[in-house]
């Protein structure tokens, strides 16, 4: 299979990543290069075979863990924001959402 | 998606039908966010109270600083089986956490932790009343996801203020099945889940708050044809916009085809200040939400030993209770409906019967003058001014003669607005006693014949007209005491 | 001190301390100066003076009263992979340039609670993704440039990644140990060619609560040392059940790791994949793993010829999950809450594309870019599910394997170190220098590298790979073998 600039301008808007024309060319043929020792994986026969998620479930049942329902994290908003590229107010700014 | 036709036939056959517009059916089915009220939100344990300041309650793992995992909340899954038991729904046994990518800025994490293929709750239905006639929705589905953010645009010029104080909080997403065909039953359908959802305390329901939010997937075709396509009408947070919304869409999406355009699909948004709905700016790869099960998080297991002990623990609900109120007190299938409204109040009317009123009298008062009341000063029933116990006593006094049906509106009035708190006391200080003693009354009754001859002729002439005057004349010698039925018997007694 | 202080190890640095022979902050102070006087390694990306000796004299009043945790003022440091309230945290990225998280990592906490003092933060490749530590963005401390790290042994050679700046630091006695995170072999491969011990626990045992998330179902943390012995120690303090903060973190009891070092190996079964000694290793590599097995008969072990047959399938499995897992963690960087954003943008996609684009560097955007496709709308099916098909089928293979041995061994990667810039603009090279590493790290299994022998002039592990919760079984097996060889013993010239 291969991939087309089309395919590599919808990923990217996807993944939100603006590429320059020089980076999307060279983007299409790694990942093409590297889709090429993807393909053996394709045919491979898994009927009947489970994903494994969890990679212990491969020797036992791995299930969700529950908290008690209590709040107990305290304000720390200052400490939070420490590193936010805009803030006022205690509110994040960002461009205007049109919606 | 299933298939319906707006005829008899499919009436007849128990599928939804309701009235066309315009010469159109109108399909909708509903999507509800219901916030749940768990104390924490639903993957980290910042609290989920309303109205704090920006960000005073988005920790780390709200924030998606890096480095933070999700932990689930317990509380949030209960309150899943609890809707799921009440709407007759499947509860998964085993259920998968899975993401939802896409960007936005009250979207921390870039993605949604939400449910995809495996949802925890599975079919289930809401029936509830339509006017007199009984509707049925069926529900697909209802699956545990986190809410997102806020954005704020007051205040900014070119830029949004992002709250994330409300991400994390959870959600239970409520699908249904395009079973409804009205504006008027899809309101009633969301007004019976929100009775739903309060009732058995998983929701606050508070829809100004954003407890409470519908997103209402509309479509219109004329009988007979295929499936119109559907837009989608996002965050509906009140019964009157929800209509409001839906009926104008129904109006526009007929409009666009009769003047020979197609329907786009489209997600849409309600502006109250000019009643219309607008297409959102479309987004060309919205639709593609990668989903996957979230690495973060194992299957939620959930015994068949946890269902039941939530079974257990679950209030009757309101359909079983109103069935209860038939078969035990005799009322109306429809007054028992009215009387489940809230929990509170079947609870008002099971102590009011508890402290002996007569059933159908309480219901009456209830469903009537209570209620009016209630409405008009857009009270609760637990902010009632008059009690359950009150009102029970009023209604045995009316049962037992010691008052009229005037004087207990007179006595029920003095009660609600605070004069007097104690039914024999009103009665006493107002005199409302109904005449008991026979005598005084037939001597009444004498009097008053001896001085109308006009309205005696009259009645025997055939008006009976006069003999209502008549009665009145007892009533008003006797200053209201007189017992109505007992006056009219002696009358009539006495004229032959 | 008759030995250098930086030729002691953990456990002897331990010892030490608690014996008051030296101070926590001698210590320290003795391998700030170290790490001052090699910055061309570019080990380091963040150091503080202040925050390391206050954390030393800390230990040395805890010392004093005798109330002290068992490694009380001995020095590490921490892959730059994990949050520090302390010392600022990038990944490796312009994305975290500047950023200080208000809490530290499990790991780092908990390893502070055992006693040890934090000397800094290590280079990495960026958010955990080469196999070269040439994927780096930051630069290394007290510099502005950004420059790749150097393998002790020869300082034109990489030193392995992602975790390659804690190999290194570890190889050239700047620190006696250090944290590093295995997703597809990021301990055990960088570990190998810098001649120094690593090792990676059975997935779920180290707490994720604070590592930058990479490939969530393959993460996870260990350390790096120059013995078994002291990844022992080490390993015992950072495990344990993170229950209310890790999901994915198993409620297993944390366990003393060194409670089998010395047990006897005899009867030992070492099962060797006949795919990992096949053409694609250097002889000189192969030559070093056949003495390494040589030793373990001698120490009564029994070679087990075995067969791992989808080993090559978990090149394309591993670079098919890892980059899905990754291109959904790495959506969080979008420039509005922390992190790098764009000085110049029209409006808020203009942000999020010029943001992203400007703080990732060309790997990360490959990874995600494939992460991206292979979970898009017409490939999940295709790609992702049946990559975690197949992912079962080889954690299954290995349960097989380990009815007929108790630990398996083989090399950790197919080649020693390799030139700085020789795998060029192919990232496929890289990926395919990780084929040892994968099958483990899919399986979830705990895996070692140890120090095994030289193949001109450059370090060779030697790879053991457990069953799950078998960590205390392979740091016996790297023990008993380093106590009767001395390879992890050997010290880079000029170091």
């Amino acid at each position: 299979m291969s991939l087309t600039h089309s395919d590599i301008a919808r990923i990217a808007s996807l993944a939100r990543l603006q590429l320059a024309p020089d980076e999307s060319e060279r983007m299409l043929s790694q990942l093409n290069g590297f889709f090429d020792i993807v393909e053996k994986m394709r045919s491979v026969d898994t009927t009947g075979v489970e994903p494994l998620a969890h990679p212990v479930a491969a020797i036992e049942d791995i299930t969700l863990r529950l908290r008690d329902d209590v709040a107990s994290e305290p304000n720390a908003r200052e400490a939070n924001q420490r590193s936010a590229p805009a803030v006022e107010g205690g509110l994040f700014l960002v461009p205007k959402v049109i919606e | 998606m299933s298939e319906t036709l707006n005829t008899f036939e499919a009436q007849q056959q128990g599928r939804p039908t309701g009235p066309l517009v315009q010469g159109y059916e109108v399909i909708i089915g509903f999507e509800t966010h219901s916030q749940l009220s768990t104390e924490s939100k639903i993957f980290s344990r910042a609290s989920t109270a309303f109205g704090a300041e920006p960000n005073t309650q988005a920790c780390a793992v709200d924030l998606a600083l890096p480095g933070t995992l999700p932990v689930m909340n317990r509380g949030a899954v209960e309150r899943a089986i609890k809707l799921g038991l009440a709407l007759g729904s499947t509860i998964a046994p085993r259920s998968v956490f899975a993401r939802k990518n896409y960007f936005y800025p009250d979207l921390p994490k870039g993605y949604q932790i939400s449910q995809f293929e495996i949802p925890v709750v599975q079919g289930g239905s809401v029936s509830f009343f339509l006017g007199e006639e009984q509707k049925t929705v069926r529900l697909v589905r209802a699956h545990l996801e986190e809410d997102a953010g806020k954005s704020l645009h007051e205040n900014f010029i070119g830029q949004s203020g992002i709250d994330l104080n409300r991400a994390g909080t959870p959600l239970l997403e409520i699908v249904t099945e395009p079973d409804m065909r009205s504006t008027a039953e899809a309101v009633a359908y969301a007004r019976e889940l929100h009775k739903i959802v309060t009732w058995i305390g998983i929701c606050d329901g508070n829809m100004q708050e954003g407890s409470f939010r519908c997103d209402a997937n509309v479509s219109v075709r004329k009988p007979g044809q295929p499936l119109g396509t559907r837009r989608e009408i996002k965050n509906l947070n009140s019964f009157k916009f929800m209509q409001q919304a839906i009926d104008y869409e129904i109006r526009w999406q007929i409009e666009e085809i009769e003047d020979g355009r197609k329907v786009q699909q489209a997600t849409v948004l309600f502006n109250p200040d000019t009643g219309e709905t607008r297409a959102m700016r479309t987004k060309e790869d919205a639709a593609d939400y990668r989903y996957f099960p979230d690495p973060d998080l194992p299957p939620l297991a959930i015994a068949p030993e946890w269902v039941e002990r939530v079974r257990a623990e679950m209030p009757e609900l309101p359909r079983a209770m109103a069935e209860r109120y038939v078969t035990t007190h005799g009322l109306s299938a429809y007054d028992a409906a009215q009387l489940t409204q809230s929990l509170a109040l079947a609870h008002y009317f099971d102590a009011a019967v508890a402290a002996g009123a007569a059933p159908k009298l309480a219901s009456n008062w209830i469903t009537g003058e209570i209620a009016r009341r209630l409405n008009a000063q857009d009270l609760t029933i637990d902010q009632a001014p008059v009690t359950s116990a009150q009102l029970a006593r009023l209604i045995m006094r009316i049962g037992d003669e010691t008052i009229s049906n005037n004087a207990a509106r007179q006595v029920f009035d003095a009660l609600w607005t605070g004069d007097g708190d104690d039914v024999d006391a009103v009665i006493e200080a107002k005199g409302l006693k109904q005449m008991r003693d026979t005598g005084a009354l037939e001597a009444i009754v004498d009097g008053v014949l001896a001085t109308n001859q006009k309205n005696i002729d009259e009645y025997r002439a055939g008006k009976d007209k006069a003999f209502n005057a008549l009665v009145g004349q007892v009533m008003k010698a006797s200053q209201g005491k007189a017992n109505p039925a007992q006056v009219n018997a002696l009358l009539k007694a006495k004229l032959g | 001190m008759k030995k250098d202080l930086h030729q002691l190890g953990v456990a002897e640095l331990a010892r030490a301390l608690a014996a008051r022979e030296v101070s926590a902050v001698e210590t320290a102070q003795h391998f700030l100066d170290r790490i001052q006087a090699h910055q061309a390694l570019g080990a380091f990306v963040a150091v503080d003076a202040d925050v390391t000796l206050a954390q030393a004299r800390a230990a040395d009043a805890q010392l004093a009263s005798g109330n002290a945790p068992a490694l009380a003022g001995v020095p590490m440091a921490h892959k730059d992979i994990f949050v520090t309230q302390d010392f600022p945290t990038t990944a490796g990225s312009r994305m975290l340039a500047g950023y200080r998280s208000p809490f530290d990592a499990t790991v780092v906490r908990k390893l502070a609670e055992a006693g040890t003092v934090t000397l800094g933060k290590l280079s990495c490749d960026e958010f955990a993704m080469g196999s070269a530590n040439e994927n780096v963005a930051v630069p290394a401390m007290g510099g502005a440039a950004v420059v790749p790290v150097r393998n002790p042994w020869d300082i034109e050679r990489i030193p392995g990644g992602s975790s390659g700046g804690s190999a290194a630091a570890v190889a050239a006695r700047l620190a006696p140990a250090a944290t590093g995170t295995d997703t597809g072999g990021s301990i055990r491969q960088p570990a190998s060619f810098c001649g120094v011990t690593g090792i990676k626990p059975t997935y779920g045992r180290a707490s994720r609560y604070g590592m930058v998330a990479f490939a969530s179902s393959l993460d996870q943390a260990g350390p790096m040392a120059r013995s078994a012995e002291d990844c022992a120690l080490l390993l015992s303090a950072l495990c344990g059940p993170d229950l209310d903060r890790d999901s994915t973190s198993l409620d297993r009891p944390a366990e003393d790791f060194s409670r089998q070092l010395t047990d006897s190996l005899e009867g030992l079964r070492i099962g060797v994949p006949r795919e990992f000694l096949g053409d694609g290793v250097a002889p000189g590599v192969r030559a070093a793993i056949e003495a390494a097995l040589v030793e373990y008969e001698k120490l009564g072990a029994r070679r087990v010829e075995i067969s791992l047959p989808r080993t090559e399938l978990s090149i394309p499995v591993y670079y098919i999950i890892a980059p899905a897992e990754a291109s959904s963690n790495l959506s969080r960087f979008d420039g509005v809450k922390f992190g790098h954003r764009a000085k110049d943008y029209r409006d808020l996609a203009d942000m999020y594309g010029k943001t992203r684009a400007e703080g990732f560097g060309d790997e990360v955007k490959r990874r995600i870019m494939i992460g991206t496709y292979v979970l898009s709308h017409g490939y999940y099916d295709a790609y992702y599910l049946q990559a975690q098909k197949i992912r079962r089928m080889i954690a299954d293979d290995f349960q097989q394997a380990f009815t007929q041995c108790d630990v398996i061994a083989g090399p950790v990667a197919p080649t020693v170190a390799w030139k700085i810039g020789a795998h060029g603009d192919d990232p496929v090279a890289d990926y395919l220098a990780d084929i040892f590493t994968l099958p483990g790290s899919l399986a979830g299994l705990p895996g070692m590298s140890v120090p095994a022998g030289f193949d001109g002039g450059m370090p060779v592990g030697l790879q053991l790979i457990g069953n799950y919760f078998g960590e205390a079984k392979l740091l016996n097996a790297a023990h008993r073998f380093q106590q009767a060889t001395d390879w992890h013993a050997r010290t880079p010239g000029g170091f």
